[in-house]
C-alpha cells in the first residue's frame, strides 16, 4: 500500500469517529485530537478501524505515534513494511 | 390493561414528538420490546414497553408532539382483565415515566388557589422581585398567595418550575438550541431545589494505570480498556459501601435504588450532552463493561439510545479530564442525589512511606444532595473509590 493509500485509509477511519469533520482541512503535522475534538473512546475506535482495514496490530504503547496525520502515515507505512 | 405513555426521559424533558410506531394494533409485545421512536430535545430515542400483551389501541399518530405522560397506546396484558380504554388521549402532565426501574418523577404540585395579582400594581416583595428577575419570570404572570395576594418567593419559585415544564415552545428551535434550553431548565431546577455540597480528593492512579497497561498488552485491539471504565466500576462498587448516594429524590424523600445504574455524561458532537445509564454497572466485569460503554457512546452519538437508558440512571459520572480539566464540580441531575466528577490524570509529586516520587494522580469529586447525605458519608464514599482503585485487579 502506498503512502497515499494509507493516508486515505487513515482519513476513512477518522471519518468513522468524527463524521461531522471536514477532513480536507486537517493539518498533517498538528495533533488530530486538537483538530477534531476526539476523546479516548474515539481514539480507541480509530485504532480499531485502522486494525480492521490494515490488519496491523497497534500496541497501546504506540498510540502516541498516531497523534498526527503524518505520524499515522509514517507509523503505518513502517509497520506494514515490517510485515 | 396497561398504559403506554410518553415517557419522561430525564428531568429536562417536558414533551416529545412521536416519530413512528414499530408495532401495529393487534401486534403482540414483550416487556422490553422497542415499540416506538420518540424525538426529544436531545436525541431520537427508542422507547421500550414495560408490559407484555397485545397493542389494543394507538392513540397518538406519528408526527404529533405531546406532553410527557400523554397516553400513546393501550396494551392489553396477558392474563389480566380488560378495562375500558379512554376515548381520547389524555395529557397527564409530567406523569411518572413508563419505566418501572426508576421511581416516578413528578412535576411540582400545582400552586394552591391563588388570588390574582392586580393588573395596575403588583404586590411583590423586593426579594421576590429580584428572584423573579434572576429566574427570568415576569411577575405579572405570577399568582400571589401571600397576604392580600402578595407575590412571595415561593410563588416565584413555583412559577419558575411551571415554566420549566411547559410543554411546547412557541417558536420551534433547532435541536442544539432546544437541547441547550432543556439542559438549562434541568440545571436551573437542580440548583434551585438541591442544596449541593462538594467534596474532592486526589487519588494515586499509579497502580491502576500500570495494571491497565499490562492488561491491555494482553488484550486484542477490540477488547482493550480505557481507564474511564476502571473509574466507572470503582464508583459503582463504592456505591455499595455508601448506598444512600445511589438514590432518587421522589415525593419529598430519598428512595434508595436497589440497583446501581451509573449514568455516564457523554458529550455530543455539535454540542450538548446526554447521560444514559450503564445498567447494573457494579455487576459487570471490566470487559463486558467496556463493550457496553463503547456501544453506549456510539449509540448516544448516533442518536439511537433506548428510553430505559435515559430514565434509569441512579447517579451520574462525568469526566472532563480529556479536555484538560483537573477537577469537575458538577450539578446533580434531578431526581438523582449525587454526581461524581473526574479530572485529568496528571503527574504530581506524591509522598508515600517517607519517599517523594512523581505519580499519576486524578482528582475525584462528589456533588452531594444535602437533603439526603452529609459530607461525612460523601467523604467515606470518595475514600472507598480511592481504596478500590488501589486494587485494580479486583475490579
Amino acid at each position: 500500500m502506498t503512502k497515499d493509500e494509507i493516508r486515505e485509509t487513515v482519513l476513512r477511519a477518522l471519518a468513522q469517529v468524527a463524521p461531522e469533520a471536514d477532513l480536507s482541512q486537517i493539518k498533517p503535522n498538528l495533533r488530530i485530537r486538537d483538530q477534531l475534538d476526539i476523546d479516548s473512546m474515539d481514539l480507541l475506535n480509530f485504532v480499531i478501524g485502522l486494525h480492521k482495514e490494515l490488519k496491523i496490530d497497534i500496541p497501546e504503547a504506540d498510540y502516541p505515534r498516531l497523534a498526527t496525520l503524518q505520524g499515522c502515515i509514517d507509523y503505518l507505512a513502517s509497520a506494514q513494511a515490517r510485515g | 390493561m396497561a398504559e403506554f405513555v410518553m415517557p419522561q426521559l430525564g428531568a429536562d424533558m417536558s414533551a416529545g414528538k412521536l416519530l413512528g410506531w414499530r408495532k401495529n394494533v393487534g401486534d403482540p409485545v414483550q416487556r422490553g420490546d422497542i415499540i416506538a421512536d420518540v424525538e426529544t430535545d436531545k436525541a431520537d430515542i427508542e422507547v421500550e414497553v414495560f408490559a407484555t400483551g397485545k397493542i389494543e389501541k394507538i392513540l397518538v399518530q406519528p408526527g404529533e408532539k405531546v406532553p410527557v405522560g400523554t397516553l400513546l397506546a393501550i396494551i392489553s396484558e396477558e392474563g389480566k382483565p380488560g378495562a375500558a380504554a379512554p376515548a381520547v388521549p389524555q395529557p397527564i402532565p409530567a406523569k411518572p415515566t413508563a419505566a418501572p426501574a426508576a421511581p416516578p418523577v413528578r412535576a411540582a404540585a400545582p400552586p394552591p388557589s391563588a388570588v390574582a395579582a392586580g393588573p395596575a400594581r403588583l404586590h411583590i416583595s423586593p426579594v421576590a422581585k429580584k428572584l423573579a428577575a434572576d429566574l427570568g419570570i415576569d411577575p405579572a404572570t405570577v399568582s400571589g398567595t401571600g397576604p392580600g395576594g402578595r407575590i412571595t418567593m415561593e410563588d416565584v419559585q413555583r412559577a419558575a418550575q411551571t415554566k420549566a415544564v411547559q410543554p411546547v415552545p412557541a417558536v420551534e428551535l433547532d435541536r442544539p438550541a432546544r437541547m441547550r434550553q432543556a439542559i438549562a431548565a434541568a440545571m436551573a431546577r437542580s440548583k434551585r431545589e438541591i442544596p449541593h455540597y462538594y467534596l474532592s480528593t486526589t487519588i494515586d492512579m499509579s497502580r491502576a494505570m500500570a495494571w491497565l497497561a499490562q492488561e491491555n498488552a494482553k488484550r486484542s485491539v477490540e477488547d482493550r480498556l480505557v481507564y474511564g471504565v476502571l473509574l466507572l466500576k470503582a464508583v459503582a462498587l463504592g456505591l455499595r459501601q455508601v448506598p444512600e448516594l445511589n438514590a432518587l429524590w421522589v415525593n419529598g424523600k430519598a428512595a434508595p435504588s436497589p440497583d446501581v445504574h451509573v449514568g455516564v455524561a457523554i458529550s455530543l458532537r455539535g454540542g450538548g450532552l446526554v447521560a444514559p445509564a450503564l445498567h447494573h454497572t457494579d455487576r459487570q466485569g471490566l470487559g463486558e463493561l467496556m463493550r457496553n460503554f463503547r456501544d453506549l457512546v456510539q449509540r448516544a452519538r448516533s442518536g439511537s439510545l433506548r428510553s430505559s437508558e435515559l430514565t434509569d440512571p441512579t447517579i451520574t459520572v462525568t469526566s472532563l479530564g480529556e479536555q484538560g480539566v483537573e477537577a469537575v464540580f458538577g450539578i446533580i441531575y434531578p431526581p438523582q442525589v449525587a454526581l461524581v466528577g473526574f479530572g485529568k490524570i496528571v503527574e504530581r509529586p506524591w509522598s508515600s512511606e517517607g519517599q517523594i516520587a512523581s505519580r499519576p494522580v486524578i482528582t475525584a469529586t462528589l456533588s452531594g444532595d444535602h437533603r439526603v447525605t452529609d459530607g461525612h458519608r460523601g467523604g467515606l464514599f470518595l475514600a472507598a473509590v480511592d481504596r478500590i482503585l488501589q486494587e485494580p485487579d479486583k475490579l
